[in-house]
């Protein structure tokens, strides 16, 4: 199993919701451009997943935006046996990962059938053209 | 006819529920009829599942109106900024008395804005203004 | 006819003089906040509500840690926790929402005065965050139509295959039949607006800042719903505006004077729809804002002649002035004679209305940051100050289920 999604189904767009959260925008354009950008709390240094436009920590408002390695390990996974969505057949295997620098993110792992996926497994990220105007992040065993 | 819609633009329908359902299909069938209370009388809108005069559930009854009222309030949409884009302005929104005594709102079909005034007699009519719904409008009365 | 039934039937559901009220003196607004106030705020709802909420904590003298409760209306569309979770309240022990838009503006802070004063929370922060300006515009018909297509509201659908899906118009029908009732005339509105903007020209924090008005002007503008005008009308606003409710015991030793909650209510009488309740016998008036006045009158034991400075919800300059006629502040029908000249409003009259220039003139953030000057004024830091002002009452949306507050110093 290379791709855990039908690319000729319409993959759900991330909720950038410019308006009401404008604090995602520069995560989704980053991974439009093949980067995995985290948020950073400029005052404390805390991260900040998902991007937010406070620190719950110092209350700063002022944040910077930091390149992730995009290694990680496997923290959780579930696996769905009927499918979620069109664009998902089962069986569809979402996976939380803790990157190095800490965060956790979820999304889905390629390259790897849904029964060999462990807890602790090291991954790294991927990206994958869902569609034109589309870049998803994705995670492979790590080599 | 002063009434007019925009083509191509899409027009809100009734929302039809199990309550009010009688209203809107009577409506299809151009028949202008009004809940009421069997037991103390009362006639209500919007159509409800209780009589909320003697709390009763299953005295509640459909009865036909006379379709006549008189205009108790009025806004005209004269300009687009607050306008309904399906809907050519100039255009009223009148709200009716009817005899019965309760009041609904709808537009005036064949009067003009400016010569809309408070207290003047109307009587229902009807229009289609799409292939999916019928609506029950008001008209001067003859 | 009309007065009897508001004798027979008003009067029927009013309760009886209590002998105790848990929030009367007991509570108390203690820090209030916001952020600019603006056309395009270039920032999300979020952001703004941080902000906002951050500036009232610490003009409360307090920190984020010390609140325990939120509070706000179902229409902000800030998600609670993830408002938490930028904030950093490390245990939210108390939450509501209120409904009905913009009428449970003042019931927020009745609904934390209950809270802090049962000891459900200690610090309760009350907050509105909106890009009404630029984003969300739900006072158009497109976005509210949207909206509201998915609310449970029954009454909508005898009204949006008519066109008639706006607050403007359906503010409209109510101004139009009072006018009727009380024989006004269409150019004599404009006094109120007037002096709501004069208001605006010493508030540096107003949209309308900078920008006077002739009664000339009033008229000119377009007509936009027949009755209404341009200017009759409250000015879409992007920002947000937080307060910091506590009990009295805990204001004592915050940073700023206390605005004591003297008495708050709310009130949705029968037949009641949200802004367009055309089914009771008065079209021409408002009763849950009679109902509200005289709930908080009998709780405060004070009557109009009593209150300092008003700051009425005024979506619209007539849901401004027949609240002063419900609220017993001139006779039915004198609202508009009420403001004639405008003396009788202005910061030295008899009555100070809307000092920061309300939601016509100021801005548009849902009545809360009519509750921040009520606070201002009774800590005498308002930019028209109101000279010894020591009582304030506040109201929320008129006509649709609404709420009030009499604060006072």
């Amino acid at each position: 199993m290379t791709s855990s999604y039908d690319p000729t189904r319409d993959v759900p767009r991330p909720a950038r919701w410019e308006v009401l959260y404008r604090s995602s925008g520069p995560f989704w354009d980053g991974v439009a451009s093949g980067k995995l950008l985290l948020q950073r709390c400029a005052s404390c240094a805390r991260w900040l997943t998902p991007p937010r436009p406070m620190c719950p920590g110092c209350q700063s408002r002022e944040h910077e935006w930091v390149q992730s390695t995009g290694r990680g390990t496997v923290h959780s996974f579930a696996t769905y046996r009927h499918a979620p969505h069109p664009a998902f057949p089962a069986p569809h295997s979402v996976v939380l990962v803790e990157l190095e620098e800490g965060p956790r993110l979820v999304s889905s792992l390629v390259g790897i059938a849904p029964e060999n996926i462990a807890v602790g497994q090291a991954v790294e990220v991927v990206f994958t053209h869902a569609a034109d105007d589309f870049t998803l992040f994705q995670f492979k065993p790590a080599a | 006819m002063t009434l007019e819609y925009v083509p191509g633009i899409p027009i809100l329908g009734p929302y039809v529920d199990p309550d009010n359902a009688p209203f809107w299909e009577a409506v299809e069938r151009h028949e202008f009829v009004l809940q009421r209370c069997a037991d103390c009388k009362t006639y209500f809108q919007v159509p409800r599942p209780m009589c909320p005069h003697c709390r009763s559930m299953d005295s509640l009854e459909w009865v036909p109106s006379t379709g006549r009222g008189k205009i108790f309030s009025y806004v005209n949409f004269t300009t687009d900024r607050m306008a309904y884009p399906a809907m050519k302005i100039p255009y009223s929104v009148v709200l009716v008395e009817l005899e019965e005594g309760i009041r609904l709102t709808a537009n005036i079909v064949d009067v003009e804005p400016e010569d809309v005034f408070i207290g003047m007699p109307v009587e229902v009519t009807f229009n289609k203004p799409t292939d999916s719904f019928t609506l029950y409008q008001f008209k001067k009365a003859s | 006819m009309l007065d009897e039934y508001r004798t027979k039937s008003y009067q029927a559901h009013l309760r009886p003089a209590v002998d105790e009220n848990l929030i009367k003196d007991n509570v108390a607004i203690i820090g209030i906040g916001q952020t600019a106030f603006s056309r395009n705020s270039q920032r999300d709802e979020l952001d703004l509500a941080c902000e906002a909420i951050k500036n009232a904590v610490d003009d409360a003298g307090l920190s984020i840690s010390d609140i325990d409760g939120l509070e706000a209306l179902t229409l902000d569309r800030v998600s609670m926790p993830t408002l938490i979770g930028s904030l950093g309240i490390p245990n939210l022990r108390f939450t509501s929402e209120v409904s009905f838009g913009g009428g449970g503006a003042c019931a927020t802070v009745m609904h934390a005065a209950a809270a802090v004063a049962t000891g459900l929370a200690d610090y309760v922060v009350c907050y509105r965050s909106l890009n009404e300006a630029s984003g969300h515009r739900y006072g158009r018909g497109d976005g509210y139509a949207e909206y509201l297509s998915k609310a449970p509201t029954l009454h909508y659908g005898y009204y949006f295959p008519y066109g008639f899906l706006t607050p403007l118009a359906w503010a409209g029908m109510y101004a139009r039949r009072w006018m009727h009732e009380y024989g006004i005339k269409l150019d004599n509105t404009g006094w109120y607006s007037l002096v709501l903007r004069e208001y605006a020209q010493k508030n540096p924090n107003a949209i309308f800042y900078g920008k006077p008005m002739t009664y000339q002007d009033y008229l000119d503008a377009p007509m936009i719903v027949e009755p209404l005008r341009l200017f009759d009308c409250c000015v879409d606003t992007d920002g947000a505006v937080a307060l910091v409710v506590t009990t009295a015991d805990r204001a004592r030793d915050a940073k700023q004077s206390p605005a004591y909650i003297m008495a708050a209510a709310q009130s949705i009488p029968i037949e009641t729809e949200i802004q367009t309740s055309y089914n009771r016998p008065i079209v021409s008036g408002l009763p849950e804002t009679w109902y509200v006045g005289q709930e908080l009158y009998r709780i405060s034991g004070l009557g109009p002649g009593d209150i300092d400075v008003a700051e009425l919800y005024d979506p619209f300059s007539f849901g401004g002035i027949i609240q002063l006629e419900e609220l017993g502040f001139c006779g039915r029908g004198e609202g508009v004679d009420f403001c004639e000249g405008g003396d009788r409003i202005r910061v030295d009259g008899e009555l100070p209305l809307n000092t920061a220039g309300g939601l016509l003139s100021e801005a548009y953030i849902h009545g809360f940051n009519l509750i921040a000057e009520a606070v201002r004024q009774l800590r005498g830091t308002a930019t028209s100050q109101v000279a010894g002002a020591e009582t304030a009452l506040v109201t929320a949306g008129p006509g649709l289920p609404t709420s009030g507050l009499i604060l006072r110093k």
